[in-house]
């Protein structure tokens, strides 16, 4: 369990503004993870924890022990803190082998008897046997990551912190690299606190997710809860995946949940909005995937809206249509696609829509 | 007429010890400017950097006032060693010395610097204490570059020549190093021996430099690879 309590400010610079990082949270076992913008605050965040930055004011326990305490001048160094720390470059030591890599990092905390056992357990845990003898550089990347990894937790480190570990990996790597950190959630009791700006990370490996912007930790919950209902306007749009769509509300009914809102010349029926009046001015927030879309045949049905196509673009899981007025709708791939008819109608469902 | 060999070999020797030294002193002072954060850091760095812009009289001087006969260190040394450290070929070890190792100190803080700090940072966070850390991480990653400093250093020992002249002295046989004896050569008009000691020092420092940029050199693939 680590506690963590820190500002740090940085004053204005010729070549960047002034930033001021300000969060408390606490990170349980499981995979907590720090979303946001890049210059946020995160790796910020995690150097704190490890020790490599030391923040102005604040507290950090680790497994209630105080690893920084400003009001008693408390700052313990990196190599007394146990905190497995795993870098975006991995930073295995380039003139060592494998196996090396993993003898320095037991040799500082383990007993002697305990190293070479211990080194061995971790290379046949993390299916690195046959690359023992290997420097890095003849290493693939999923060695790599695996490698960086078990050095990370052959000390039994009290957090596992790992800096956007899947950063330019292409698609096969990050899915083995993802699963090499399940494992490591259902074997190890270890927390372990994740910096990514991908969405997909959050949802795939999170089982709390915070949310940093500008230094201050603007949501938290679980990964679903946060990308069904971003807490701001601003957050729906940090995370980019929201249609967010101005409207008036015309009609509010709490007796049968029914709540009308207007898009220009078009009405929809949506759920009853609570804590809105009539005629106030909310965004409407719509996945692309919550939207049907269809071409045009003849009237314009309930809660549909007649836009014109602009752009197709297939991706590897849906095929996502970009329509005039901003709204972007994804279908699953496969089917037939009149992609010349320009004429749509977008279809906003009645339930599940949020309002901001 | 014969070339007299012994200013080049004392001159070798010369370097060699001086060398020894400033490899030492230069690694602990390099490594005090790359990892200490303390006040006055800037100025000792300049201090140290000193005598690569000084006129080298101005160095001599200055060591005359250090290690002089009527000075306390003179004194000390003489009191040891049984005779006076000036006019003997250990004083210009001194000064091929001072002349040298500011730019050991230079390009081995920069060697030091120049290794990726997320492997320091990692080995800091393994657990690892300073010593075992700059032992085993930041030594074996940055030698290459220390060796090559160390062959220019020892280019640059060879090459003194007013330090030296002014706490050695230009005692043929004795202190006469090879700066010195091809000075004296074209001085009384000894052109023969001038052209070989010329053409064997120039020699000897082209070999240094390009076994020093090879050493340089061939470390540099592996540097990419690692911090890939």
């Amino acid at each position: 369990m680590i506690e963590i309590r820190i500002t740090k400010t940085f004053a204005a610079r010729r070549d960047s503004s002034p930033f001021k990082l300000d969060l408390a949270f606490d990170a349980a076992p499981g995979i907590t993870v720090l979303f946001g913008p890049s210059g946020a605050g995160k790796s910020l965040t995690l150097d704190c924890v490890a020790g490599f930055a030391e923040p102005d004011s604040g507290r950090i326990l680790i497994d209630d022990a105080i690893v920084y305490d400003s009001g008693t001048k408390v700052s313990l160094p990196p190599r007394v803190r146990r905190c497995g720390y795993v870098f975006q470059n991995y930073a295995l030591f380039p003139h060592m082998t494998l196996r090396d890599n993993l003898a320095f990092a037991a040799a500082s905390r383990l007993p002697r008897l305990d190293r070479t056992r211990k080194v061995d357990e971790m290379l046949e845990r993390f299916h690195l046997g046959d690359a023992a003898g290997r420097k890095p550089h003849e290493l693939s990347g999923g060695q790599k990551q695996r490698c960086s990894i078990a050095r990370a937790l052959i000390s039994s480190p009290r957090v596992l912190l790992l800096d956007e570990p899947a950063r330019g990996l292409d698609a096969p790597l990050r899915a083995d690299f993802y699963n090499v950190l399940r494992e490591v959630r259902t074997e190890y009791q270890t927390p372990i606190i994740l910096v990514t700006h991908s969405l997909d990370e959050c949802l795939e490996l999170g089982d709390r997710m915070l949310v940093v912007s500008e230094g201050r930790l603007a949501q938290t919950g679980t990964p679903a809860e946060v990308c069904a209902h971003p807490a701001t306007l601003d957050l729906a749009e940090l995370m980019g995946i929201f249609n967010v769509i101005p409207v008036e509300i015309r009609a509010l009914d709490p007796g049968r949940n029914i709540g009308v809102v207007r898009w220009g010349d078009y009405d929809f029926q949506t759920e009853y909005l609570r804590g809105f009046f009539i005629g106030d001015r909310v965004k409407l927030l719509a996945a692309p995937r919550q939207l049907r879309a269809m071409p045009r045949l003849g009237r314009v049905g309930p809660n549909q809206v007649p836009l014109q196509l602009l752009r197709v673009v297939d991706l590897a899981h849906a095929v996502r249509l970009e329509f005039s007025s901003g709204v972007t709708a994804e279908i699953p791939p496969g089917g037939s696609l009149d992609r010349n008819n320009g004429d749509w109608v977008v279809e906003f469902p009645t339930r599940g829509l949020r309002v901001l | 007429m014969p070339v007299d060999w012994f200013p080049l070999t004392l001159s070798l020797r010369v370097a060699a010890l001086s060398t020894a030294a400033s490899l030492v002193v230069g690694m602990a002072v390099a490594y005090l400017l790359a990892n200490s954060r303390f006040r006055g850091r800037n100025l000792l760095d300049a201090i140290f950097s000193l005598p690569l812009v000084l006129p080298p009289t101005v160095l001599g001087w200055y060591l005359l006032v250090l290690i002089g006969r009527e000075t306390p260190f003179g004194r000390l040394y003489e009191a040891v060693f049984g005779s006076p450290l000036v006019f003997t070929w250990q004083a210009a070890v001194v000064a091929a010395f001072i002349h040298s190792a500011p730019l050991q100190v230079k390009l081995v803080r920069a060697a030091l610097e120049s290794v990726d700090h997320s492997y320091e940072r990692a080995a800091r966070s393994l657990g690892a204490s300073e010593p075992r850390l700059f032992l085993f991480i930041t030594l074996p990653l940055a030698w290459r570059s220390i060796l090559a400093a160390t062959a220019l250093c020892f280019a640059r020992a060879m090459g003194d020549f007013g330090a030296t002249l002014m706490v050695a002295g230009n005692i043929p046989g004795k202190t006469q190093t090879v700066a010195l004896a091809i000075y004296d050569a074209v001085e009384s008009g000894n052109g023969a021996t001038a052209r070989v000691l010329v053409l064997v020092v120039s020699g000897l420092a082209l070999v240094l430099l390009t076994l020093a940029n090879r050493i340089g050199e061939a470390w540099l693939p592996n540097t990419r690879n690692a911090s890939r």
